[in-house]
């Protein structure tokens, strides 16, 4: 049976193109780009040539905005808690959506600690932030705000240039997590109105192993890593110029193939929700519309996510879910609960997320296992009355 | 294979469970919640002379919770109800060539809608003798 992978939310494969690029760091190319000489100015190179390219890639102001991380989790961290701590004269208060992800949640809980407020942002069914709440609450204490460009789990788009506009109004900083939308939409620093921007490598079929922060010149934060002082003093630690030149190559590539990449995915996507919404109490979950391209998220009625993921990945279909069996601390989604779903109801959750190697001609292969898988596992099922036998 | 780390059996049986069903008139049934993640399992027994005749069973849950129902109904038709009573989550899990420790909380759900089931039975069964009396 061949694969058909749609969660590529979780991992992209890398470019094959962006492979070929950096693959001479991992082995003659190698470097430390702190070292002086040749080979290490070699890797200091790479990296520079990176920066470049990923300036452009979100409109950066200049080459310096950008910091390198590990990930993106490393660059939430850094975003949230080293502009907090570092400005704490201004204030004690930071503000998060309900629907950001867990390393953003779990940085702001972690500033209590310092003796932080931490307010959380509301979002009505569809995954909007509102912007009502927003205003109201933020404070004069805040310093600093979180708001994900889009939402990986039910794919809504965030109005982040309104957000922009009521965040700056009361003198704080926004932070957006665009993880998720970096390289499925454009992305623009300066018009969109950002101060501080995450997004990574592998999401752009680049390597694991590298993530970027945006900083916009002015705002000052602190490290979360102390060390040998890369990365301007704000991400200590030897750089990995593998997933960093790739991560850079790989920007380039999908920022010039972008347009017609998501002309094709939206298609797919269509087809497929349309088809999907066939099968009775099904729903869609996230906004209709404002939602990446690439992705569709599906609730069913009586039936569990983790068994929906086993079932489908029997037809070798790679799927995933925000259900508690699924989750480590088995509860459900964070994200599912925020747009007012039940227990019960986020448990039925099936993510779809698209990418290069899916076709048109997928689809129907794709409908007939979520249809059959459906209505096995509702036969399975206590709660599920209609249809039975 | 799907990395929640099941074994070849629990995939098994989660893929081709036994005695999926409702049985009409049961002689014993049980039901539970699980408290922890919010799913139902649900156990219909036949019994005749204290032997489970007949068993079946629908859950709505993750995989190894469908897997352990499918197990439990295997292990014990045809089992005297005294002997399924003292069937444990641990003996389920270990029929199954052993479950994830995050997930040994779905065999309680098994073992017990079989337990309350059987202890159905027992009640319907005294209430009858009660009846005759
Ligand atoms: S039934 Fe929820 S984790 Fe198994």
């Amino acid at each position: 049976m061949k694969r058909i992978y749609l969660d590529h939310a979780s991992s992209m494969p890398v470019d094959p193109r962006v492979l070929e690029f950096a693959k001479p760091y991992l082995t003659k190319k190698m470097g430390n780009p702190s070292s002086l000489h040749s080979v290490g100015l070699g890797a200091k190179q790479a990296v520079e040539d990176a920066r470049k390219k990923i300036t452009k890639f979100i409109n950066a102001e200049n080459e310096k905005s950008i910091i390198f991380t590990g990930s993106a989790t490393e660059a939430n961290n850094l975003a949230i808690r080293g502009t907090a701590l570092r400005n704490i004269a201004r204030g004690k208060t930071v503000t998060a959506s309900a629907i950001e992800h867990i390393s953003v949640l779990n940085s702001m809980k972690n500033l209590q600690k310092n003796g932080f407020i931490f307010n959380v942002i509301p979002v009505d069914s569809t995954g909007i932030v509102d912007p009502g709440k927003l205003d109201s609450l933020m404070t004069k204490n805040t310093v600093v705000t979180s708001i994900m460009y889009a939402n990986n789990e039910i794919g809504t788009i965030e109005p982040i240039k309104k957000i922009s506009e009521i965040v700056h109004d009361k003198g704080i900083y926004l932070h957006v997590d665009a993880t998720a939308a970096a390289g499925r939409i454009p992305v623009d620093v300066q018009n969109d109105g950002i101060d501080l921007l995450t997004f990574s490598s592998n999401d752009l079929y680049g390597p694991q192993g590298a993530g970027a922060l945006y900083i916009k010149p002015g705002v000052k934060l602190q490290p979360v890593l102390l060390g040998g002082g890369q990365e301007r003093g704000l991400r200590s630690g030897t750089e990995n110029i593998f997933a960093i030149a790739g991560m850079g190559e790989a920007a380039g590539i999908i920022q010039n193939e972008m347009t017609q990449e998501s002309n094709r995915l939206k298609k797919i996507r269509n087809k497929l929700i349309d088809e999907i919404l066939q099968i009775d109490e099904t729903y869609l979950t996230g906004h209709p519309t404002k939602r990446l391209p690439h992705h569709a998220s599906f609730r069913f009625s009586h039936i569990e996510g983790e068994s929906i993921l086993l079932n489908m990945d029997m037809y070798n279909i790679q799927i995933a879910t925000g259900s508690a069996c699924s989750s480590k601390t088995l509860e459900p989604s964070h994200v599912l609960l925020a747009i007012g779903l039940k227990h019960e109801e986020a448990h039925g959750s099936m993510v779809i997320t698209l990418g290069r190697s899916n076709t048109l001609e997928e689809i129907p292969l794709i409908t007939k296992a979520v249809t059959e898988t459906v209505q096995r596992l509702r036969k399975l099922s206590p709660l599920y009355q209609k249809g039975g036998d | 294979m799907a990395g929640v780390g099941y074994s070849k059996k629990v995939m098994e049986h989660f893929m081709n469970p036994r005695n999926v069903g409702v049985i009409e008139n049961p002689d014993g049934y049980g039901k539970v919640g699980n408290p922890i993640c919010g799913d139902v399992m649900e156990i219909f027994i036949k019994v005749k002379d204290d032997i489970i005749t007949d068993i079946k069973f629908r859950t709505f849950g993750c995989g190894s919770a469908i897997a352990t129902s499918s197990m439990v109904t295997e292990l014990t038709k045809g089992m005297h109800v005294d002997e399924a009573m003292k069937i444990t989550r641990n003996d389920v899990a270990d029929e199954l060539d052993g479950l994830p420790p995050q997930k040994m909380h779905c065999s309680n759900l098994a073992a017990d809608a079989l337990h309350d089931a059987i202890k159905d039975y027992k009640n319907k069964k005294r209430s009858k003798i009660l009846e005759v009396e």
